[in-house]
């Protein structure tokens, strides 16, 4: 049943892709078709992964071709169940969202090719979560990322679009040649390509091979999952993309990183030893500071979120690591803490960073501008959006009682209990991870105040802004859908908690929701003796009460004694939207305060005729320096065109020379082969 | 069952009652220390009767957001207060969060505040939110490590076994990491109640003003309703502050004649800790923006030195 459930799935993404470039020519055939069958898609994978999580046993699939290196080998154990199903709820609101969504799209683009490339996305993200042969996995790797960058380029006559995707291939592809060397020095080592195969193996190595073959895995998954300092594709490829696709892109193909890691650190290795831990601890730490570092300081609404998922990858790795930690320093219970809140904070992050981006794309499609400094108002013209996107803001910046909270507070429960683990200086780091972790939630508030009321509250500031309408029926519900998620997530934490036994169990051998949920499912706790409790749904519940008990019908009375008036405007002649404040305003004590990182730059120039202190115009130019870009892979870029360069010299560009060189590397490769 | 719901009521009470007393006493005490006669310590009670029986004006820019803002703030800063241990060690609310969940608690309220400032659509919101969140946001490392220490000492995030944990060593707070970590929460504790050097309450001078800048365009009752949760979530946090560190005191249950008891002691702690900010406030002056950065860094360096300490000694 689940098999078939799942493979029907695969099927209507197939058919799906085929059918709408069929249909090219009629393009709102194809748009019905490409969403529909995405969506049909979604639902069976929704329902055959649900189910497969709590099969008890893992539900291998083979497909009765390919041969013993090549297996169409499918296997949905807990861990590839968990993402499948991540990956499905996802999908199906952004395919319900893309109904309304890419009707402005008709008449001037190809929507035959971009079903193709979505349902063809679709379909490789379910394989890469559920592939268990090494070359089927990279396979569908690739079918993803190239699908990916179709669709990052897909507006292909901006230049920012092009050089986005080239980026993200290229990048993307370095990290492909890692895992390929990962995966060959793994199967070499242990004689097979079958991830069941691989299942511990990785911990019988030398120390020497299982640390370059971790930091191959780890450098190759973390290019996709966007950890810093690989991640500078991200903020590029991630905002250029039509907005549904980045929706996609930030909540679900980014977790293929995440996948590979948790299937990599739990499944392939077995006890780690404490540096590997330590390493991605630090490493997520960083990337969760930095990523909301650069994003408070985008005016650029899908900028800023594509660098928040930076920040929320790092969260997610910084339970990673503290799994790895606890595993070697032999606490399973705790090590199932963190993998939860790491997981945890992996299905949260889709959603809320799914229902963000849709939400940003409403807005986009309303405005026709990205610069958040352009909009305003728009609570008032777009209601619903609004809405969801505050409840997003709200998840994102970890408030109770929404989803985010949830796994912060986990994360946060790991971190504390670490150290008790250990008598060496390593448990600093567990404190410090865990206070950073706070700054970086609470920059997090500070960035999401900015992208919710500088766009959505206030006075308009541009002619778009003002006169902005809301989005079509479906695009609502799909926002709709993830909101509602955001909420159920977050107040239903001790029912959810559950769909982690399977996976503790499968790769720790610990089931951890029984000590994690008290009070008859009232409240959460972190499992370890006398821990803290926390009750989001009975947080919810009171509010609620309050609200009904007080809110209202005091709110009723109060407001026949209200009158309306305008805002308070030092006596100058009314309140304009350029009164207002700003988005960039908004942020300049934090760029002022982390200038070290920063680097700003900026440029006043004033316009007058009589006197400087009267002027006409003012020019205004503000650039923070994009740190990495210059000083690592600028040099980085020159260095290899330089090689490039002088490699040229033995392309000369006669066939008779090009069939030297073949000839040459077939003696060489003979010889090789003959000396093996 | 019942004696829960009877805890909950009695420590709202005790909050909505207690805070504007605080607040007035606060003034109070540091108009005389100006050697001024100061408006008596019942004042606070005063305003607020005054603003809930005034009408309102708000603005034409602003959306339902706006109304809905003090409304978050007041009930996220009550059901905060009453996860913390007033009287009783077992805080009445400690099933539904503790440390963690007053501070994302707080969080929230300062999330929808700062909606509220910008929601106006008037610059001096807009600059009292960013000025809010920018120094939030740094007082927030701070304030977890030093949580982090009095937690370890714990084991618990939870308020009441904290608290419980440190009933029975009345003098532990002689230790060097739990001083360390007084010292660095009572830094947070002034920043994130906007008190000087970090912020002037009495202030509604522009360039100075942080929190009243942020609720400027409130009027009538939504105004008392911030200014009555602001006093809250200073008692709220005072009283962290010295359940934590200084429990003497502190009943380990709620009934019987303990209560009373634990009200007792409750008072004059807080009324020594209300004199050591008077004091504070009398002889510092206001800080400029750009230095409250350099005081949240101090408190982080002691929390840390609170961590390394525990470490240690």
């Amino acid at each position: 049943m689940i098999p078939d459930l799942f493979l029907s799935g695969i099927v209507v993404w197939m058919g799906g892709a085929a059918g709408s470039l069929a249909l090219y020519r009629r393009p709102a055939a194809a748009r019905r078709v490409a969403c529909g069958s995405a969506l049909a898609g979604s639902l069976l994978d929704l329902s055959g992964s649900a189910a497969a999580i709590f099969a008890g046993a893992p539900i291998a699939i083979a497909l009765p071709f390919g041969n013993p290196v090549f297996a169409w080998a499918i296997r949905l154990d807990p861990l590839s169940a968990y993402f499948s199903l991540t990956l499905a709820v996802l999908a199906a609101a952004v395919s319900l969202y893309s109904f309304g969504y890419l009707r402005h799209m008709e008449g001037h683009r190809n929507l035959g090719a971009f079903g193709f490339f979505f349902n063809f996305l679709l379909l490789s993200l379910a394989l890469v979560f559920t592939a268990s042969n090494a070359f089927f996995f990279l396979v569908a790797w690739e079918v993803m990322a190239l699908s990916a960058y179709c669709l990052v380029s897909f507006e292909h006559e901006k230049e920012e679009a092009r050089k986005a995707g080239v980026l993200f291939l290229v990048m993307s592809h370095a990290g492909t040649g890692m895992l390929l060397i990962a995966f060959l020095l793994l199967a070499s080592f242990g004689g097979t390509l079958d991830f069941s195969g691989f299942h511990l193996l990785a911990s019988h190595m030398s120390p020497r091979q299982q640390g370059v073959v971790f930091v191959l895995f780890l450098l190759g998954f973390g290019v996709k999952a966007g950890i810093v300092p690989i991640h500078i594709w991200l903020p590029e490829a991630h905002p250029v993309a039509p907005s549904n696709v980045s929706a996609l892109m930030s909540g679900i193909v980014i977790k293929t990183g995440i996948y590979g890691m948790a299937r990599v650190f739990f499944d392939f290795y077995g006890t780690p030893p404490l540096w590997m831990g330590t390493l991605v601890l630090g490493l997520g730490v960083a990337s969760a500071l930095l990523g909301v570092l650069y994003a408070l300081m985008e005016q650029d609404l899908k900028r800023m979120l594509a660098w928040s998922t930076i920040e929320n990858a790092g969260i997610i790795v910084m339970g990673f690591g503290a799994a790895l930690m606890f595993r070697a320093l032999g606490q399973g219970n705790l090590a199932a803490l963190a993998l939860i809140a790491a997981l945890y904070h992996t299905f949260n992050h889709a959603t809320f960073k799914g229902l963000l981006f849709l939400g940003a794309g409403a807005v986009v499609e309303a405005t026709h501008t990205r610069n958040i400094e352009k909009m305003g108002g728009l609570i008032r013209r777009m209601p619903v959006t609004a809405l969801c996107f505050l409840i997003g803001a709200a998840a994102i910046s970890g408030l109770p009682p929404v989803n985010g909270f949830v796994s912060e507070w986990l994360t946060y429960q790991a971190l504390l209990a670490g150290f008790g683990t250990t008598q060496s200086l390593t448990r600093l780091m567990f404190p410090i991870a865990g206070s950073l972790l706070a700054l970086t939630a609470a920059l997090a508030a500070a960035c999401f105040v900015k992208a919710f009321a500088i766009p959505f509250l206030a006075l308009p500031r541009s002619v778009e802004a003002a006169e902005a309408s809301e989005s079509p029926f479906t695009m609502r519900a799909g926002m709709a859908i993830l909101a509602l998620g955001c909420i159920a997530l977050g107040i239903g934490a001790t029912f959810f908690v559950s769909i982690f036994d399977p996976i503790t169990q499968q790769t720790l051998g610990v089931r951890a929701s029984a000590q994690l949920v008290m009070a008859r499912g009232l409240a959460l706790s972190p499992g370890t003796a006398h821990g803290g409790t926390i009750s989001t749904a009975g947080i919810a519940l009171l509010f609620l009460l309050a609200a009904l008990a007080f809110a209202l019908p005091l709110g009723l009375r109060w407001k026949r004694r209200s009158v309306r008036g305008p805002a308070w405007d030092c006596g100058l002649p009314g309140l304009t939207a350029d009164n207002e404040y700003t988005a960039t305003a908004f942020s300049k004590p934090l760029r002022m305060i982390f200038s070290a990182l920063y680097r700003p730059r900026r440029e006043i120039q004033a316009e007058y005729e009589v006197s400087p202190f009267y002027p006409s115009a003012i020019r205004f130019e503000s650039e923070i320096e994009p740190t990495f870009e210059k000083r690592i892979y600028g040099p980085l870029r020159e260095q290899i065109m330089a090689i490039a360069h002088r490699m040229r010299g033995i392309q000369a560009g006669s066939i008779n020379v090009y069939l030297t060189y073949i000839f040459i590397t077939l003696i060489l490769v003979l010889l090789f082969a003959v000396r093996g | 069952m019942i004696e829960r719901l009877i805890e909950n009521v009695a420590q709202l009470i005790l909050l909505l009652a207690l805070a504007p007393l605080v607040t007035g006493v606060i003034r109070t005490l540091k108009a005389r220390f100006q050697t001024r006669r100061g408006p008596g310590i019942f004042q606070p009670y005063r305003d607020l009767r005054k603003h809930f029986g005034k009408s309102m004006v708000i603005p034409e820019t602003a959306s339902w957001i706006f109304t809905a803002t003090p409304w978050v703030v007041f009930f996220s800063t009550v059901i905060a207060g009453l996860m913390i241990p007033m009287v009783a060690a077992d805080a009445p609310l400690g099933l539904f969060g503790g440390a963690l969940a007053v501070i994302f608690l707080l969080g929230l309220g300062r999330f929808f505040l700062a909606l509220g400032g910008l929601d106006s659509g008037s610059s001096f919101g807009g600059l009292g939110s960013s000025r809010e969140m920018t120094i939030s946001a740094l007082a927030e490392p701070a304030m977890m490590l030093a949580i982090f220490t009095v937690a370890i000492g714990a084991g618990s995030t939870g308020l009441t076994e904290i608290a419980g944990a440190a009933i029975g060593q009345t003098w532990r707070f002689l230790a060097p990491a739990q001083m360390l970590a007084f010292a660095a929460l009572a830094l947070v504790l002034i920043a994130e109640t906007g008190r000087i050097p970090v912020d002037n309450p009495a202030t509604h001078l522009e360039l100075t003003m942080i929190h009243e800048a942020m609720i400027l365009e409130y009027s009538g009752p939504y105004l008392a309703l911030i200014e009555w949760a602001a006093s809250i979530k200073q008692l709220v946090l005072m009283t962290l502050l010295i359940n934590c560190f200084w429990p003497i005191g502190l009943q380990p249950a709620w009934f019987g004649f303990g209560a009373l008891k634990g009200i007792a002691w409750l008072l004059p702690k807080l009324f020594l800790l209300v004199c050591a900010i008077v004091l504070l406030e009398t002889v510092n002056a206001k800080m400029r923006l750009f230095r409250v950065p350099e005081l949240l860094a101090v408190a982080f360096t002691l929390g840390a030195l609170a961590l390394v300490s525990t470490f240690l000694f």
